[in-house]
């Protein structure tokens, strides 16, 4: 288990190269694309130019750009913006990843306790008219736009009924750094939590539902129940666990897209200046070096949670265990 | 046999609705079972053997399930139990095995665990002595290592394995009445001879009762006391081994001998079959539900015949046939190849 687990990260780090090459290329060297006339500014001379490809070292060969760029990115860390002369890439990054990894992780908690309450709910009251509630609300959930909740929200917190004793406590929207005032970090993230985890729940409760049932009718619970087992443990033990293995992986997948910036969204809607936020300006100005950054940022959590639902896979499921 | 039976099965009659009607699964089963005995119910696919031991041990679940009848189980009537009642029965009073070991095991268990978490549930010990216990059941059904192999998966195990392991499951709390569901079906001839052996070893050693639910009527042969038939939700005949193989009384369980292949009988050109289909069981005829299948039919028949002693003593049969008539009959049925080397 624990060379499977070195060796799937080792893997990632492949990966990770591999990505990076790509996306250099597709940023820096796709033809039409140069990066010295987006640094110049309008109209620059040719002597300008040459003296910026000088500069930055866009005169040299491919693979050495390539590496003066992550150079730059991951060693000195003093990549600069194009579009924001002086400004340094990686530290606005790092600045802007607490906001991020708040907003997603609360919302993570919300959403995997609420949609395992929802898919066991569902299941266990099939045949009942609660099932079929719940699993419109479900879809109700998927259905809804994270930015038209959002903006609902707002209206709802920051508007009409903002002076009414319901939504008073709700902070003006954007992002208090938890070390700055746990208390206010808090209350102005619990909106966005709500409506970013609004989708997930509804997504995984109906995906967990389908599980539960799926798994009810296998032969092993039949058996679980001929064994004398209280019928909790036969749910949590039997079903429950087997019924996991799909939600787990939806969760690495789509946790690792949020932190890498699939919160973008929620970000914006709620002033919440996070990662996403930040891709979202460098894609507006064509910032190279912060698009180059934020994506491979990206890259890096979701294929640290490809690696571990890999990892977790195996864990939960002993027959995809490498022996 | 003593006086009072372990269990006994009142008219239990199991149907499910469905889409297309009202399925008459169980018809009005009566059985009973003494300590230590073991009986054989013998049927084909749908005859409703399955569906009539689930009900006792209250495994099915299904909400569109009804259930009449009463099955008393040291004199308690099962159907009438909580579900926590219904618990405490399972595993210790009542234990069940299934047909497929490769699904009945939960895959992401390991074995051990699967075998102590049933002991745990009924007893009151530590982990550790549970563990212990799991690994002596391991080596008492008959898997090699069973130190090492208690902490295996399900999948790391052979069919045969898996049985034994299942076997050792149901065995580890002592239960007075062992259900096997059809326990060699999905294993190798050879392996199937084996877990007979244990299952016979393990009722010999504990005088544990044992239900063999099969298709297969060298299986009961080998292990039954007395033996019951099913057809089509119905008990169509029920005696002792030795009756029921030798002085078989319905030509259902003729059609049954006379599929077998025998080696100390002259080699029939094919094996004889019974012809058709059962009748579905949305609609079973108002009479004998094997009629349209039997070559003996005749008026009588279109009237439902009850389960009676109609030979003696404890042989019942649902035959409207006289048992004088019977004799000649069956033998034509079991045998027809004799008719042909006589002449």
């Amino acid at each position: 288990m624990l060379t499977f687990i070195i060796r799937r990260l080792l893997w990632t780090v492949l990966v990770m190269f591999v990505i990076t090459v790509i996306v250099y290329i597709i940023f820096f060297k796709t033809p039409g694309v140069d990066p010295a006339r987006a640094i110049a500014g309008r109209n620059p001379s040719a002597q300008v130019i040459a003296e910026i490809r000088e500069q930055f070292g866009l005169n040299k060969p491919l693979p050495v750009q390539y590496a003066l760029m992550m150079k730059s990115l991951f060693v000195t860390r003093d990549l600069v913006s194009y579009s924001n002369q002086g400004l340094k890439v990686v530290p606005e990054i790092a600045a802007a990843t607490p906001a991020t990894l708040s907003l997603v992780f609360g919302a993570a908690v919300i959403w995997v306790v609420a949609s395992i309450a929802v898919g066991v709910a569902a299941a266990l009251l099939r045949g009942t008219v609660f099932d079929p509630l719940l699993m419109v609300a479900a879809l109700i959930g998927v259905s809804a736009p994270v930015f038209w909740v959002g903006q609902v929200a707002n209206m709802i917190t920051q508007g009409s009924l903002h002076d009414t004793f319901l939504f008073s406590w709700v902070p003006p929207l954007g992002y208090t750094p938890f070390t700055q005032d746990p208390a206010l970090w808090f209350k102005g993230l619990v909106i966005p939590w709500i409506t970013l985890s609004i989708l997930y729940i509804g997504l995984y409760g109906r995906v967990l539902r389908a599980n539960i049932i799926e798994t009810q009718n296998e032969d092993f619970i039949r058996t679980a129940r001929a064994k004398g087992i209280p019928e909790r443990q036969v749910l949590v033990r039997h079903t429950l666990r087997t019924s996991m293995i799909t939600f787990v992986s939806l969760f690495g997948l789509d946790f690792g897209a949020l932190v890498a910036g699939g919160a973008l969204l929620t970000e914006v809607v709620f002033g919440i200046h996070g990662v996403g936020f930040l891709a979202y300006q460098g894609f507006i100005n064509l910032d190279l070096p912060t698009i180059m950054a934020t994506v491979v940022y990206g890259a890096f959590f979701i294929v640290l949670a490809n690696a571990l639902v890999d990892i977790a896979y195996a864990w939960l499921d002993p027959r995809i265990r490498p022996t | 046999m003593t006086g009072e039976p372990l269990l006994e099965v009142r008219d239990l009659r199991v149907s499910f609705r469905t889409e297309d009607g009202l399925v008459q699964a169980v018809d009005g089963v009566s059985l009973s079972l003494s300590e230590g005995e073991t009986l054989g119910i013998v049927g084909e696919s749908g005859s409703g053997k399955s569906v009539t031991m689930m009900s006792v041990m209250r495994l099915i679940n299904d909400p569109n399930a009804r259930f009449e009848g009463e099955v008393l189980f040291k004199g308690h009537d099962l159907m009438t139990l909580n579900p926590e009642q219904i618990r405490e029965v399972r595993g210790t009073g009542i234990a069940m095995i299934f047909q497929d070991p490769m699904t009945s095991l939960n895959p992401v268990h390991r074995v051990g665990k699967q075998i102590a978490e049933q002991i745990l549930a009924h007893q009151d010990i530590s982990k550790q002595a549970a563990r212990a216990r799991a690994i002596d059941l391991l080596a008492a059904v008959g898997i090699p290592q069973p130190a090492e192999r208690v902490d295996n998966y399900p999948h790391e195990f052979s069919g045969g394995m898996r049985q034994r392991v299942m076997i050792a499951m149901a065995v580890s709390c002592n239960p007075d009445i062992l259900i096997a569901d059809e326990p060699t079906t999905a294993l190798d001839v050879t392996i199937q001879a084996q877990i007979l052996k244990l299952l016979r070893k393990l009722r010999n050693d504990f005088g544990t009762a044992v239900v063999l639910i099969t298709h297969d009527m060298g299986v009961v042969a080998d292990m039954a006391d007395r033996i019951a038939v099913m057809y089509a939700g119905r008990i169509v005949e029920q005696g002792t081994r030795r009756e029921v193989f030798y002085d078989a009384q319905h030509p259902y369980t003729w059609g049954l001998l006379g599929s077998i292949a025998r080696l100390d009988r002259p080699k029939p050109r094919r094996l004889a079959t019974i012809p058709g289909q059962p009748p579905s069981l949305l609609r079973l005829p108002e009479g004998c539900a094997f009629g349209d299948r039997c070559a003996h039919r005749f008026d009588l028949c279109d009237e439902r015949p009850p389960l009676l002693a109609r030979v003696d003593g404890n042989h019942l049969d649902a035959c409207h046939l006289e048992p004088k008539q019977k004799k000649e009959l069956r033998e034509t049925t079991i045998h027809p190849e004799l008719i042909g080397t006589a002449e």
